[in-house]
């Protein structure tokens, strides 16, 4: 009994500090800071920074061979938090949220085809270019959807992706997925935009879509300076974006709309009366 | 009769008796003629004509882009219309150069006839090369390339494709049991070229008559005429090797790694039209058959008729078209419209009306392993593809997505109506999109 005490115990005591050398003498030296850094990030591994997760972020920032402003989740907060830990001064970007440019749902726009593969749209895009008539438009199978790490994405039941204002961080890694660029990023706090992402002249546009852009110039000369228009599409200049507005009740198609008065409609991301800023945005 | 055949694949009703005994037919020329610069796999051919142009049948229109590829030809004489995206049957605008025919359907005088006998191996390549000669079973495959073995690979059999296992299509059976010295002439070119001995004609059983016919006229030539068991996708390369040879094509090998060169016997007869008359690849004989279609035909078609005169040809719709098939309805390419031409490539064109298609929405898959066991590469579609809807691509790459032939086998007899081929499509993509990214 106690020889076999002894002799457990005893390997035990010799392995501990075996262990316990090897620690000491193999030890890893660790910036602090990085373990600090990636304490202060948001931990969703999301990847807006170009890192596949927070810790590959946390150790560039802290060599110091990256910006420490690039993680969009995180927001001003975090941006300011890095900035303390590594005793720099925050330089915050300005917050950016993604916006599907399209309206043209089942409803509203047609198909080309009927398509009966798999429900993913870069599965679609590869025949024929998708089945949706329109070669911009949103093709509504939810690969966005699937990408988003913060369930900010929905379909609506006709087949169109509405991006919650509130819980997109612009991570962009919706941008990334989607085969047709529908989705871009604009600033959190331009409301405004032109739902639409067809190249197509207005004749064009109108067989396959009641909601789509048709290159008329009325917003265009309704509000010049917030306004561009090329390759037949019209987009808000977002720097001017605050006189956007003027031309929303103007638009002959209806697909410039304005996200503070009750857009998206028939979305669970129930329409904001005013410009929801998140609380860590300035 | 021995039967030989491969492991996997099924036999879906072949439907092939509606055109079986029709005889070819020519085609007579549409009002325009819709000719793609792109008609192969490799680069697209770059068109080298302008508009008003005045154009001989046979004379070059859009030159080869590198080595895979081959220059397009002029399908009849007439004057260049117009040179813009035309729809494609790859289901968009693509380049096309726009002939209207003069009615004289003149060759080029340039073209001159060669005898074979007095030319060597390069030459016969290269006149093969400028006649624009790609696989006519459907892949477009520049036919130069397959004739190029890299140094050091020795080629000791040559298996004609005539196997035709898709349903529907009775074309190569026609030009197997009409024009079999056209076939036999480019057995001997092929013969020179490569400079074989043993050469295997493999052809269904249910071809009967081109077997006995084929197996009278090669008599003296020294060729075998292999009889296979009817089975699906018995025309695919590597799985009509296994057939006539009982050679295995290692993964991700080409035929050339066991000592076969495959070559399709429309493309032969094209081979034989290329040198001994030196007329380039400007026409082919294409089945326009399906429920959708009044008469089904046999029909000697010039590249860039569009599709809607073809079924003119044939004695127009019968009822409202449900789906376009261009090729095979196995592997065939569903098309967006009858203004669509046929290539290069066409062995077909189907029509199908909505009550001919059984439509059913994909269900759960409930591991029946169906798919399994007519996989004829012997690959687990179900697995692949349940990894390629989830995308992890490593995944899919180590059950070796990468070999699938995209032969339709699995989701023709998935019992739950799951789209395999297309998940699996999905995830070669995926496969390859990271190789190129390494």
């Amino acid at each position: 009994m106690l020889a076999a005490v002894l002799s457990i115990g005893g390997i035990g005591l010799v392995a501990a500090a075996a262990l316990g050398l090897a620690a000491k003498k193999f030890a890893v030296e660790v910036d602090p800071r990085e373990l600090a850094i990636l304490e202060a990030l948001p931990g969703a591994n999301c990847g807006a920074c170009g890192y596949p997760g927070c810790a590959g972020y946390a150790k560039a920032v802290a060599e110091g061979t990256i910006s420490p402003n690039l993680c969009t989740p995180g927001g001003a907060d975090t941006v300011e938090a890095i900035a303390k830990i590594m005793g720099i001064e925050a330089i915050t970007a300005e917050p950016q949220v993604a916006v599907v440019l399209c309206q043209g749902d089942n409803r509203k726009a047609t198909q080309k085809y009927r398509y009966l593969g798999l429900t993913d749209c870069n599965a679609a895009q590869k025949i024929a270019d998708g089945p949706k008539t329109c070669p911009g438009g949103c093709l509504g199978m939810g690969s966005c959807q699937r990408a988003c790490p913060f369930g900010a994405i929905e379909m609506t039941p006709e087949g169109l992706a509405v991006i919650s204002r509130e819980k997109c961080t612009g991570c962009t890694k919706c941008v990334a997925v989607c085969p047709r660029q529908v989705i871009k990023m604009t600033p959190l706090e331009a409301v405004t935009h032109v739902l639409c992402n067809s190249h197509d002249k207005g004749a064009a546009v109108r067989k396959y879509c009641q909601v789509g852009c048709i290159a008329c110039q009325i917003c265009k000369k309704t509000a010049p300076e917030a306004y561009m228009i090329e390759d037949f599409l019209a987009r808000v200049e977002y720097p001017q974006h605050a006189q956007a507005v003027a031309a929303v009740e103007k638009c002959p198609t209806k697909c410039i709309r304005d996200f503070s008065s009750g857009y998206p409609e028939g979305s669970s991301f129930a329409p904001p009366t005013v410009p929801v800023a998140k609380d860590n945005a300035a | 009769m021995n039967l030989k055949t491969f492991a996997g694949g099924l036999h879906p009703p072949d439907n092939k008796k509606w055109s079986a005994d029709k005889p070819i037919e020519l085609c007579p020329l549409p009002e325009e003629l819709i000719i793609p610069a792109a008609q192969h796999i490799g680069a697209p051919a770059e068109i080298c004509v302008a508009v008003g142009d005045t154009v001989k049948k046979g004379q070059m229109i859009a030159q080869a882009k590198g080595f895979v590829s081959v220059p397009i030809h002029a399908s009849t004489s007439g004057e260049v219309i117009a040179i813009e995206p035309r729809l494609h049957p790859m289901g968009r605008p693509l380049p096309a150069v726009v002939i209207k025919p003069d009615g004289q359907d003149q060759w080029d005088d340039s073209l001159k006839p060669n005898d074979p006998e007095q030319l060597d191996s390069e030459t016969l390549k290269s006149l093969i090369r400028d006649a624009g000669i790609v696989g006519m079973g459907g892949a477009t495959f520049p036919t130069h390339v397959k004739l190029s073995p890299p140094e050091g690979k020795t080629i000791d059999t040559l298996i004609l494709n005539g196997v035709e296992c898709e349903p529907y299509l009775t074309a190569d059976h026609r030009l197997m049991l009409e024009q079999s010295e056209r076939l036999i002439d480019g057995i001997r070119i092929l013969r020179k070229i490569l400079g074989v001995k043993d050469t295997i004609i493999g052809i269904e059983a249910n071809k009967p008559d081109a077997i006995e016919h084929l197996n009278k006229e090669c008599a003296p030539h020294q060729i075998q005429i292999q009889p296979l068991k009817v089975q699906y996708p018995q025309g695919a390369e590597k799985q009509l090797i296994d057939a006539c040879t009982s050679r295995q094509v290692p993964s991700g090998g080409l035929p050339m790694d066991c000592g076969v060169v495959v070559q399709n016997v429309g493309t032969c007869a094209a081979i034989s039209d290329a040198v001994r008359l030196g007329r380039p690849l400007v026409e082919r004989v294409a089945t326009v058959t399906g429920p959708g279609i009044k008469e089904p035909k046999n029909l000697l078609v010039a590249v860039g008729t569009p599709l809607q005169h073809l079924v003119d040809q044939c004695g127009g719709l019968n009822g409202e078209p449900a789906k376009i098939i261009m090729g095979g309805p196995m592997m065939g390419q569903a098309q967006l419209s009858l203004e669509v031409p046929a290539i290069r490539g066409t062995s077909g064109l189907l029509i199908f009306r909505e009550p001919d298609l059984q439509v059913r929405p994909a269900g759960p898959c409930i591991r029946c392993g169906r798919c399994v066991s007519v996989c004829p590469i012997h690959l687990q579609p179900t697995t692949i593809a349940a990894y390629a809807r989830l995308d992890l691509i490593d995944e899919a790459e180590h059950y070796n997505a990468l070999d699938c032939i995209e032969c339709g086998c699995c989701t023709y007899i998935c019992p739950a109506a799951l789209p395999l081929v297309q998940s699996i499509r999905h995830a070669k993509g995926g496969i390859m999109a990271k190789r190129r990214k390494l």
